[in-house]
């Protein structure tokens, strides 16, 4: 089963002739992807390793029944490449570029409501189910096919989760990065209901960090709607107040968003709250035993 | 990025927001001349990117051009400590030299954007208890709050500020002046990609007039490449120069105050390795995020920088390999180590894309290290040469 990615995706990658966009459409299609379409305006008609190229993304969806994209354009162009896929139906939408302004994911969020797209990221390194296929660059051995959701705001974190996961035989079902920005797409809460409502997952691993209240959202909704266990770990304990930690979102701000009120909201319901993350794998691995 | 407060007026005036009359000098003769034209009492003011001048000393008013040369000469080469600079302060390099008012009233008027979830919009705050830092005002007596949201799908409509100005209790005849400063702020924010503005205080004169005495404006670092104007009023001289050195070199780093330095890729595990540092029972010397495709040069400047601060006593290289591989990130230490004189004792912890490759350049190289395979113990083993480095 898995959430939002499984064997009837068929993806267009937008920006597939940049060298960001072609690395990871490659990566993908290793992986066992369904690319069935690029986008790069100005190229259409050419081939990418024998996959179309379009101008228009509403051209890969017509003519290759795409129903997923990934976004792999540089920041400024972006936003436009979001709305243009809203605009052409696409149902999964998943962009990794990272240094989008704020502003225009404001914009970007007002264009999703009503539609009947979901967008996960920017900033992020995307969706992988494992055994159906990936969107963004998530690297493609730490995976392993299971019943463990992972959702995180971080990416090489996220990996390191994953592997821990995997090195201790334990699967996912799917590993979501929602990213690291102010604003993002899908939050936390979110991807836990699809979980909750997916038969294959059995457990939830939810990596936090430091800025925003997108933990202490999760902890709320945790707390009255999920019955699945949920592991936990939020990154930054040491940050300082004021500094963006990398991730344009992760900064403690007017003395709120630090890692302690993440951390109190998360016990609070439920949750089992990690404080050494290289001991992620093994509690989860403890709550499916004890299952 | 931030600016200082006599740039943020220079973009207010831009802007049609009152400020008052004032230039910036950086000798006291200067200060003197500037007083003598504006033929007011003047403030001479500090300029540093921090709050809290005032309460440090950095904010004088002087009656006289001669007090106003006075005023500047203390403060300009003054080492200004506040409680946002740090017990180390800051070095005061040129004042502000502007009209002091008749204060009837201060307030509040400022506009952020609200991340929540659902409902991402930018919001106006706006409070009689101006001059206060709102951060306080917030906690102690958040109905002094007044809140406005503004999508910016939607744009500025007048009831927002009607919204502020009633609930400030302001006098009927001033809301023509409110509503044009709260409208221009909007503007603002959207123009120049803002992540926050502040004018605290915004003071009512004697004679009834509105004027932004003192601004913060802090822009959306995402947004820059559309105001090159903007990141033209960049200040090296306010940041950090390891700092300074790690953004011209395309390096996120951020300097803390302890004594294991560390590199990693990703800005998550990078949080995560300082916090793994904390547990172990050491201090991190740094934030240091090489990014996701570094190339060998980057990872080479990033380790060059990291070893640049004299209190790093102790390396931890904490690679997880995915688009980064990490024969490159090998290379790069190995490159860059063998130019630094100084030799520090380094823990390397590879995994992922490459590792092999990685590890046996790392050993077939002349450099001595500690490997590790797991993220703890690789944070054990640093603090434990941190130790042994302070006895």
């Amino acid at each position: 089963m898995a959430i939002l990615f499984d064997k009837n995706t068929l993806v267009v990658s937008q920006g597939i002739t940049g060298s960001e966009g072609s690395f990871h459409t490659r990566e993908a299609i290793a992986f066992g992807t369904k690319v069935v379409a690029g986008v790069t305006p100005g190229k259409g008609g050419m081939d990418f390793e024998g996959i179309p190229v379009y101008n228009r993304v509403i051209d890969a969806v017509e003519s290759r029944g795409a129903n997923a994209s990934g976004i792999y354009t540089p920041a400024a162009f972006a936003p436009d490449a979001i709305v243009e896929a809203i605009e052409a139906g696409i149902g999964l939408i998943v962009c990794v570029t990272e240094g989008v302004p704020v502003l225009d994911m404001i914009k970007v969020k007002q264009a999703l409501k009503g539609s009947a797209s979901r967008l996960i990221g920017p900033n992020c390194p995307g969706i992988t189910t494992p055994g159906a296929g990936k969107i963004g660059f998530m690297p493609n051995f730490t995976h392993k096919e299971g019943n463990v959701g992972v959702i995180s705001r971080s990416g090489t974190l996220t990996y390191e989760v994953i592997w821990q996961l995997s090195s201790l035989g334990i699967g996912q079902s799917t590993s979501i990065g929602i990213g690291g920005d102010p604003i993002v797409g899908m939050t936390f809460v979110d991807v836990l209901g699809l979980f909750e409502e997916d038969p294959q997952t059995e457990a939830i691993v939810l990596i936090g960090e430091i800025g925003g209240t997108a933990e202490e959202d999760a902890a709320e909704f945790i707390k009255s709607n999920l019955s699945k266990p949920v592991v936990s770990f939020i990154a930054g304990q040491t940050a300082p107040p004021g500094r963006r930690m990398g991730h344009a979102g992760a900064i403690i701000a007017g003395g709120k968003g630090t890692s302690e009120e993440k951390v109190k909201a998360l016990e609070k319901a439920g949750v089992v709250v990690e404080r050494n993350p290289a001991e992620i794998g093994r509690r989860v691995q403890e709550i499916l035993a004890g299952k | 990025m931030k600016i200082h407060e006599y740039q943020a007026k220079n973009i207010l005036r831009a802007y049609n927001i009152p400020v008052a009359r004032g230039e910036v000098a950086t000798t006291p003769e200067k200060a003197r001349d500037i007083a003598s034209s504006l033929k007011t009492k003047v403030v001479v003011k500090a300029q540093i990117h921090a709050g809290g001048r005032g309460k440090g000393g950095g904010v004088r008013l002087a009656g006289s051009p001669d007090e106003a040369f006075n005023a500047a000469k203390e403060i300009i080469g003054m080492n200004l400590v506040t409680h946002q600079t740090g017990p180390e302060g800051k070095l005061v390099r040129q004042v502000l030299v502007e009209e002091a008012h008749e204060i009837e009233k201060e307030l509040y008027l400022g506009m952020v954007v609200d991340r929540a979830r659902g409902r991402e919009c930018l919001v106006y705050m706006a409070s009689e208890a101006g001059g206060m830092d709102i951060e306080e005002v917030a906690n102690k007596t958040p109905e002094k709050i007044i809140k406005a949201a503004v999508h910016p799908a939607v744009g500025f409509s007048p009831f927002q500020a009607r919204k502020l100005f009633y609930g400030l209790g302001l006098n009927k005849s001033l809301s023509g002046q409110f509503t044009d400063i709260a409208r221009n702020l909007y503007r603002l924010f959207i123009e120049k990609d803002l992540s926050l503005v502040e004018i605290n205080p915004l003071v009512l004169t004697k004679d009834g007039n509105l004027v932004a005495v003192d601004t913060k404006i802090n822009f959306d670092d995402d947004g820059l490449f559309r105001n090159p104007e903007i990141k033209a009023l960049r200040d090296e001289t306010e940041e950090d120069p390891l700092e300074v050195e790690a953004v011209n070199t395309g390096v996120n780093y951020i300097k803390l105050d302890g004594n294991v330095g560390c590199m990693v890729n990703g800005a998550g595990l990078a949080m995560t390795t300082m916090d793994l540092i904390k547990l172990a029972g050491g201090e991190p010397a740094n934030f240091l995020d090489v990014g996701g495709g570094a190339s060998t040069e980057k990872i080479e400047n990033a380790f060059r920088i990291l070893t640049l601060d004299p209190n790093v006593e102790v390396i931890l290289v904490n690679i997880f390999g995915g688009i980064l591989r990490c024969d490159r990130v090998a290379k790069g230490v190995v490159e860059a180590a063998s130019k630094i004189e100084k030799k520090l004792p380094m823990v390397v912890r590879l995994q992922g894309t490459n590792v092999e490759e990685g590890r046996k350049i790392l050993q077939d190289s002349s450099l001595t290290f500690e490997v590790a395979d797991e993220l703890y113990e690789a944070a054990q083993k640093a603090v434990a040469l941190s130790h042994r480095g302070c006895r």
